[in-house]
Formats: structure tokens, C-alpha cells, sequence
């Protein structure tokens, strides 16, 4: 078979930074492709490279016998490429967006029909053909992305993070229509490259090519990365209160290269060749195997046997009495549109509550309320005991904000930004100097002290954040989509470290429309266009929607669910 | 026909975004409007009914006849004061401009045959220079046509030396029929800059410009329908702006449309070809206008005859003057509006118009590569 494309010593450097280094990759016809990483791995370089968008600094790509640095027009006739902002024209209407891509790749009226057709008719974009695009949904705009890309029947279709930021069942939704138009393109030799943060999509692509920080971690099929992993991957069931005790625990342990909470409970896997783990010297009730999943392998990959070091928590206060979070009946309006509507939900001390829900859904604009960023139209919400609406100031020096972006100074060391911060807060000298020197030892910053913050990897800003965010000994910290986009290792230290916080008597308020982040919550609160419709634990919510067909639902599964209309619904 | 249509399909899109966001019409239509009325209504260099101080210390019919003409001058407004203390005390509330004092001796001298003429003298405030001399220019050309006046009269029967002035190509001496030819120029390198320059910039900032590198439309069909779509669109803005110019203002038009819309043609094929080059070097809206700004607006303003003189400009400034597009529209369109379709004097502007659109054109297809990098 011969291949869509072919990379060979690949390497890709802008201003001194090497965003990709000695790839290799063969695209093959009638696979989805899958580009894996976190955030900032080179996903999205590869894939314009692939689009003959950039050239390479070394090594070569060949894209359907062409050769991208010199020749890419001539292979643009046969490439779709969705771009990671879906590359859209927001002020044209559904059906002028077809109509333009159709005129770029010259396509005859009668086959432009039957294909808009078909297309609108599979994307279920039908009855909105009218509207303008900057008007739908993220997932509705994310299939008109696709209609575009798919339209002239591409060879090679080049899909840029196509699920970030949209609800989980529009993401499944997605993966389905590119299946489908995959099966019928198959006779063509047409093959699709898929870049995603995901893990679990990596398990569904036909091959996988792993990058982590501009390397190649793993390529090939699934199965030949999980393989490995054969026979030592666990599930221990543990007391609910005791998970994260008991996570921090047995972490260090000989033998465990990986713990993570899965509900109610441990995910182990353990080293290869050591025995298998003992329930009860381990603190749990039982322990079953479990089939292994691709975040295990790039745990394992990436973790290379070093075992996790404990994390260690900055001191904290002793927790008041009362509700740390009290919201009641909140609503918030932006003109006609009701962005927030009769939120309800009350968080305990030292609880880890999250807000979780697809881009949209009124998230943040809640999450503003709470800091005392935005005021209510209706509706109270008490913070550490005061009213936001009145005593904001106070208030919020009684707590901490990580925000999802980087929102620390990129030009000043790690250093000036905790001294900034810590100022900010309005610690006095002393008091600063030992809570900056406490958290470079605690937050392991010290080596990178002096390093300016904005060229540090994802993962040290993000302990630099948490950092910076607890100088001022918070009682309550809000985070938004903490770790959404860093890799499975930087996410457990993180959530080790926020688990350790909430022991201690810290209320965590998350944010988040990523399924993994909620496992790690105490109590979720699911919230969709502007309504909650459930509160509970991670184990209740899944047990609500437990059935014989289903009978271990993941959490997206309890979302989709819970979220979906009735049956019948969705029709109109 | 299949061959055309990826540049339908961008002159579509492009036509039904100028009508979907009011902010490409805005900037084609009511910025030339309001840049045409502050500029036009705002930069006027006649001034009208300057107050003059007038002290006359011994009034006779001589001093009288003066006061009179002063007075029937359009431009002043004589105010009779008592000393130089009250005209001083005026003029620096600045309730006159200046003040004329005719000494106790000015009409008995006027009338004696002496070796000294009669001496009348002018203060005048010149805080601005430029208002000074017209104000100085304006006592001296009515006393000269008093003098002139009397002159006649005294030497009738000989002949005598009559002036007869005529101002050509604009009579009225209105400084409008100048500055709004000129304004006219400055409106558009402004505003075709800036249309491309603010649109495509839009486009890298919404990623939807990846999205067209990335499809089978070559770089010529991309730039062609933006430069086809928003060369309209200018067009018009010109054309409302020439209107404006005739209806508003009562500029007169002695030239010929043809060569306006030659030179028009030309201009806005040079600013939207730099836009496009602004917005393809920045990629963002903010940069985007400030350069726009920095390139059009000040050049314009400065260097291009439209309010400074250019013949009266340092040798080495008068070079620099030739490296600004806008010079050669302001010239043309000065030409076309006052003295009419003066071919010697438009082709070699619009010879200069056409190089600078050329270069314009061949810099942005040079930079705008289908790269990201």
C-alpha cells in the first residue's frame, strides 16, 4: 500500500526554539491517524507542516508524491485541513461557508449539491443551513468545520485538535462522522490525521504517533503500546474519605509506577516484573485486574521508573466553621441571554468540588461570581462566610485564583513573580521573603529561580502558578481547567498536591469540561446552558446512570446521559 | 469557468462581509465624511473679520476716508479705541488682533510736500505668525487702495500707474477650493489603507486565513478579490467624497471625470496594495492600524502639498516629497478642481501614481508567500 504521506529526520526551529525534533511518520490510506500529546508537544506544527504551511528546517515531507517545501500547492487540491480554530467565517451563514470552500476547489454545481447535501444531512447541520456561523454552538461549528474540510472528498484529511472545548457528546458525535466518512472514502485511498490531547481517542485511532515536547515517544498501533502494559495495571477499591490518603501513601512504593484516583477507586500500574499489588497491606478492600488504557503507557513511557515524590503543601490555616462556599439561586444575565440560571450548590471545608460542564455552559461566568468579578443580576453567594456582593474586597483576600492560562508575568523570573505576588497580597518583607523561599523549596522551583517564567516548560508554570496562587495561605482556592492539555504525569503531581491541600483543610473549587480533572473531585456539580442538573459524588453520578447494557459507565458516559434531552427530544 | 471559480467564490465572501460587518463600510463612507467636515470646515487659511484697533489721535476727513475703507474690508472689523493703553489692554485679551495708531501729525504730513511720509503704525499680535502676516497683508492692501484712490484722483489728468489684480483659478481667494482637493487625497490614503489593512489582518487573527493557504486558491486569486472587492468599495468612497467636495463645500470641478477616475483608479490601487502588505507583515488588527496611521496619515498630512507649500520646503525635504503617492493625487486633483484637465501638469503625476502602485502591488505579492512562516 502506498502511503498518503511520508516525513523522514524531520525538524522544525523558529527563533531558536525546536518545536519538533527527529520525526519520522508514515501516513497510511483508510486509518485515522492519531497525533498525540499535551499541550505544547508539536501537534499543531506537524500538522501545518503536513499542510505545507511551514517549512521544515531539516528532514523532509512528502504529502501524495509531493514534496511540501517546494511543491504544496500541487498537493492542496487534495487536502482538507481544519485548522484548531476551524478556520471559519464567522459573518457568512452555514451554507455560504460551503458554498465558498466548494468554489475554492472548483466544484461543478450538480456534485456540489448532492455533496453539501449529503454533508449538511450527516452533520445534522440541516435546519440551520441559514444562520451565521459565529452563531452556533462549538460543537455545531466544529462539524461545519468538518463539512468544510470533507467537502471536495480530500485524500488526506488534516483535523487540528478537533474535540477541545466541546461536551462530551459532541465529541463522540464527531468521531463518528469522521469514522463514516472515512468507511465511504475508504475505495479512494483516503486516510485522516487526527491531533488531539486526548488519550482515550488515541486508543481508537487505527495508528498513533506519541510526541511529547517535540520527540517521538511511541509510534504505531495501539495495541502494540498498550501490549506492554499486559497484566499490570490494577483497580483497588478503597474507603471514599481515605482515596487520596491512601493514594499519597502507597505512591512511593517499590513496584508502583503509577496511582491514580478512578472513582471510588486506585488505578495501579505497577513496574514490570513486580508482584502483584497485596489489597490489604496497600490499605484497600480488594483489588482486580483491569485492562490497560493508553494513559498507562504513557505513564510508563514517560515516567521511566523514577518513582513519584510525595508533594509537599505550603503550611495552611486551620479551617472556620460553617459551608465554605454557600450559592444560592444565583442567576446572571447579559442582556436577553441568561448565562447562568437559579445555581444552587453549597461546598464544605476542606471539600474538592467541581463545576463541570462543556464550553458555554456558564462556568466561568458563575466562577467570576464567586471571586467577586462580576456581580449577580439575582441570587446571593457567600465565600469564607461573607457576602460577595457587599464585603468582596475582604473576601477575596481569603482566597486564591488560578486561572487557565499562564496569568503570571512571562518577562520576570520565577522569583520576581512569586515576590510580585506575594506584594500584591500585601505580605510584609519578612513574611514575603520566607513565603517566597518556602515555596521555591516546596513547589521544587529552586533550580529554575532565576529562570524567566515564560520560557519554562508547561508543567513548571503550572507548579509556579499553584505556587504564586497559595503565597498568601488562602482558605479557599478556585482553579479554572487546571490541567487540561498537560501531560498525565504533570496532572498527577498537580492533583496530588491539590489533594494534599483539601487534607489539610483547603476548599478547591474546579472548574473544568475535561472528564479526568473530575475524577479527582469529592462532589461534582454537572452544569449545561446555564442550568445545573445534577449534584454528587463521582460514584453517585455514575451509579444513576448504571445499567445492564452499561454496567461500568465512565463518567462521560454519566455526562452524556445526564445531560442529553429525553429521547425523542434532539429530533426537532 | 471552472478555472474562475475559486475567485467567485473569494469575491462573494468578501462582498457579503463587507455587508454583514458595518465596520469595512464605516471606515469606506463616514470616515471620509467626518475627515472631510473637521478638515474642511476646521483648516481654513482665510480668516474673516479680524478685530483692528483703530486709534486716531487728531481725526480729520483724510484719517475718516481711511477708517471707512478698513472698515469696508470683508476680512476686518475696525474697533475705535481712545489710547494705545485700551488697544494694548484689548489685544492681550485678545479682543483684537492689532491695533493701527495714527499719530496727531499723520493727516497734516499726508498733505505737505516733505522728505518724511506720512508714518501710520501697525501692532500686531503674532502669537501666529501665519495670521500676523495676513493681517498685516489685509491694512496694507486697504491703505494701498485708499492711497491708489487718492493718487487717481490727484493725478487724473496725467494717467498714473493703476494696478488691476486678478487672481487666477481661484478668484474668490477661498482657501476651501485649496484645502478640500487636498483633504480629499488625504482622506482616501487613509482610508484604502486602511480597509485592507484592518480586514486582512482580521483574517490571520480568526485563523480563517490558514484555512485559504491551506485550499486549492492561488496567492493572485486571494489578493485579486481583495483588492478587487475593497477597489469598489474605495471607489465609491471617492466619488461620495468628490460630491461632497462640489455639493458641500461649492468647490468647483473644471476638469474631466475620465482623469479623476484615472488618477482615483490609480491612488487606491496603491493604498489597498499597501494594506494588504501592513496586514500581511503584522497579522494583527491593533499593529495593523497603528502602521496605516503612521505611513498614510502623517505623509499625507505633511508631505503631500495638500496644506504646506511644497515649493517652499528645504531642498532635501522637496526629494522626499516624491517618495509620497499622495503628492501626485494632491497635485491632480488641485489641477483638476481650480485650473482643469491640464494634461502636462496631470500625466507626469499620474506616471508617479502608477510606479508607486506598481511597487505597491509588487511588494505585497513578494511578502504575502503561502507560509505561516
Amino acid at each position: 500500500m502506498i502511503p498518503l504521506a511520508e516525513i523522514r529526520g524531520l525538524r522544525h526551529a523558529f527563533s531558536g526554539h525546536v518545536a519538533l525534533d527527529d520525526v519520522a511518520l508514515t501516513i497510511a490510506p483508510g486509518i485515522i491517524t492519531g497525533i498525540v500529546g499535551p499541550d505544547a508537544a508539536g501537534k499543531t506544527t506537524l500538522l501545518r507542516l503536513l499542510a505545507g504551511l511551514l517549512r521544515p528546517t531539516a528532514g523532509e515531507v512528502m504529502v501524495l508524491g509531493h514534496d511540501m517545501a517546494r511543491d504544496a500547492a500541487a498537493a492542496h487540491r487534495d487536502i482538507g485541513y481544519m485548522p484548531q480554530r476551524f478556520g471559519l467565517y464567522e459573518d457568512l451563514t452555514v451554507a455560504e461557508n460551503l458554498s465558498l470552500f466548494a468554489d475554492l476547489h472548483r466544484m461543478p454545481a450538480d456534485l456540489r449539491r448532492e455533496r453539501i447535501a449529503r454533508l449538511l444531512r450527516f452533520t445534522t447541520l440541516a435546519p440551520v443551513t441559514g444562520r451565521l456561523a459565529g452563531q452556533l454552538s462549538g460543537g455545531m461549528k466544529q462539524k461545519l468545520g468538518h463539512a468544510c474540510a470533507l467537502l471536495a472528498r480530500p485524500r488526506l484529511l488534516l483535523l487540528d485538535e478537533p474535540s477541545v472545548g466541546v461536551d462530551p457528546a459532541s465529541r463522540r458525535e464527531l468521531w463518528a462522522i469522521v469514522s463514516d466518512m472515512l468507511a465511504e472514502g475508504r475505495e479512494e485511498g483516503m486516510g485522516v490525521v487526527w491531533a488531539t490531547a486526548y488519550l482515550d481517542e488515541a486508543e481508537r485511532c487505527g495508528s498513533v504517533l506519541l510526541l511529547h515536547e517535540g520527540r517521538v515517544l511511541a509510534s504505531g498501533p495501539p495495541a502494540d503500546f498498550l501490549a506492554p502494559l499486559e497484566g499490570r495495571v490494577w483497580r483497588l477499591a478503597v474507603p471514599a474519605a481515605e482515596r487520596r490518603r491512601i493514594a499519597r501513601a502507597i505512591a512511593p512504593l517499590e513496584g508502583m509506577v503509577d496511582v491514580a484516583i478512578q472513582g471510588d477507586t486506585l488505578r495501579l500500574v505497577r513496574a514490570a516484573g513486580a508482584p502483584p499489588p497485596d489489597a490489604a497491606a496497600l490499605g484497600g478492600s480488594s483489588v482486580i485486574a483491569t485492562a490497560p488504557r493508553f494513559e498507562d503507557g504513557f505513564v510508563d513511557r514517560l515516567a521511566d521508573g523514577a518513582p513519584i515524590q510525595p508533594a509537599a503543601i505550603p503550611p495552611v490555616r486551620p479551617p472556620a466553621d460553617g459551608p465554605a462556599i454557600e450559592v444560592r439561586d444565583l442567576v446572571r444575565r447579559f442582556g436577553a441571554f441568561t448565562a447562568v440560571d437559579r445555581v444552587s450548590f453549597s461546598v464544605a471545608r476542606g471539600e474538592i468540588f467541581g463545576l463541570l460542564g462543556p464550553n458555554g455552559a456558564g462556568k466561568s461566568t458563575t466562577f467570576r461570581m464567586l471571586c467577586g468579578l462580576l456581580a449577580p443580576s439575582a441570587g446571593t453567594a457567600h465565600v469564607a462566610g461573607q457576602d460577595m456582593l457587599r464585603a468582596s474586597a475582604d473576601a477575596r483576600a481569603r482566597i486564591g485564583y488560578m486561572a487557565q492560562r499562564f496569568s503570571l508575568y512571562g518577562e520576570l523570573s520565577v522569583r520576581e513573580n512569586l515576590m510580585f505576588f506575594a506584594r500584591v497580597y500585601g505580605l510584609g518583607l519578612r513574611a514575603r521573603r520566607a513565603a517566597v523561599m518556602d515555596a521555591l523549596t516546596r513547589f521544587d522551583l529552586e533550580t529554575v529561580a532565576d529562570s524567566v517564567a515564560g520560557q519554562l516548560p508547561l508543567g513548571v508554570k503550572q507548579r509556579l502558578a499553584l505556587a504564586a496562587a497559595l503565597l498568601h495561605g488562602p482558605e479557599i482556592l478556585f482553579l479554572d481547567e487546571p490541567t487540561s492539555g498537560v501531560d498525565p504525569l504533570t496532572r498527577r503531581a498537580f492533583w496530588s498536591r491539590i489533594g494534599a491541600l483539601a487534607d489539610a483543610g483547603v476548599t478547591i473549587l474546579v472548574t473544568s469540561h475535561f472528564m479526568d480533572e473530575a475524577e479527582y473531585c469529592d462532589r461534582l456539580a454537572i452544569v449545561n446552558a446555564g442550568r445545573l442538573i445534577v449534584t454528587g459524588t463521582p460514584a453517585e453520578l455514575r451509579a444513576r446512570v448504571r445499567t445492564a447494557a452499561q454496567p461500568d459507565p465512565t463518567l462521560e458516559d454519566a455526562f452524556i446521559a445526564l445531560v442529553a434531552p429525553p429521547a425523542g427530544a434532539q429530533a426537532a | 469557468m471552472n478555472a474562475l471559480l475559486p475567485l467567485r467564490g473569494l469575491l462573494v465572501k468578501e462582498v457579503l462581509q463587507i455587508f454583514r460587518d458595518p465596520s469595512a463600510l464605516l471606515i469606506a463612507f463616514l470616515l471620509p465624511v467626518i475627515l472631510l467636515f473637521v478638515d474642511g470646515f476646521g483648516i481654513s487659511l482665510d480668516a474673516k473679520r479680524m478685530p483692528l484697533a483703530v486709534l486716531i489721535e487728531a481725526p480729520a476727513a483724510d484719517t475718516r476716508d481711511i477708517v471707512q475703507a478698513l472698515a469696508n474690508s470683508p476680512y476686518l472689523e475696525v474697533v475705535r479705541i481712545a489710547s494705545t493703553t485700551e488697544g494694548a489692554a484689548l489685544i492681550t485679551k485678545g479682543e483684537a488682533r492689532g491695533m493701527l495708531v495714527l499719530r496727531e501729525d499723520f493727516a497734516t504730513r499726508l498733505r505737505t510736500q516733505s522728505r518724511w511720509p506720512a508714518r501710520a503704525q501697525l501692532l500686531v499680535n503674532a502669537t501666529d505668525p501665519n495670521t500676523a502676516g495676513i493681517l498685516e497683508g489685509y491694512v496694507q492692501g486697504a491703505l494701498a487702495t485708499w492711497a491708489a484712490g487718492q493718487a487717481r484722483e490727484a493725478v487724473r489728468s496725467g494717467g498714473g500707474i493703476g494696478v488691476d489684480a486678478r487672481f487666477w483659478f481661484n478668484p474668490a481667494l477661498r482657501s476651501a477650493d485649496f484645502i478640500v482637493p487636498g483633504v480629499i487625497a488625504f482622506v482616501m490614503s487613509m482610508t484604502g489603507t486602511l480597509l485592507t489593512a484592518l480586514i486582512v489582518a482580521r483574517e490571520w487573527e480568526r485563523g480563517t486565513m490558514e484555512s485559504m493557504l491551506a485550499s486549492p486558491a492561488g496567492m493572485g486569486e486571494l489578493i485579486l478579490a481583495k483588492l478587487g472587492s475593497y477597489f469598489v468599495l474605495g471607489l465609491l468612497a471617492m466619488l461620495g467624497a468628490v460630491a461632497i467636495a462640489i455639493l458641500i463645500f461649492g468647490v468647483p470641478f473644471r476638469g474631466s471625470f475620465g482623469a479623476l477616475l484615472a488618477a482615483s483608479s490609480l491612488f487606491l490601487i496603491f493604498s489597498l496594495a499597501l494594506g494588504l502588505l501592513i496586514s500581511t507583515l503584522a497579522r494583527n488588527q491593533f499593529v495593523a492600524a497603528q502602521l496605516a496611521f503612521l505611513l498614510t496619515m502623517m505623509p499625507a498630512m505633511m508631505l503631500s502639498g495638500m496644506i504646506f507649500d511644497i515649493a517652499s520646503m528645504p531642498g532635501w525635504l522637496q526629494t522626499v516629497t516624491y517618495g509620497v503617492p499622495a503628492r501626485y493625487l494632491v497635485d491632480i486633483l488641485q489641477c483638476l478642481f481650480l485650473a482643469g484637465t491640464v494634461w502636462p501638469l496631470i500625466l507626469p503625476n499620474l506616471a508617479g501614481l502608477a510606479v508607486a502602485a506598481t511597487a505597491a502591488v509588487v511588494a505585497t505579492l513578494a511578502v504575502t508567500r503561502r507560509r505561516l512562516d
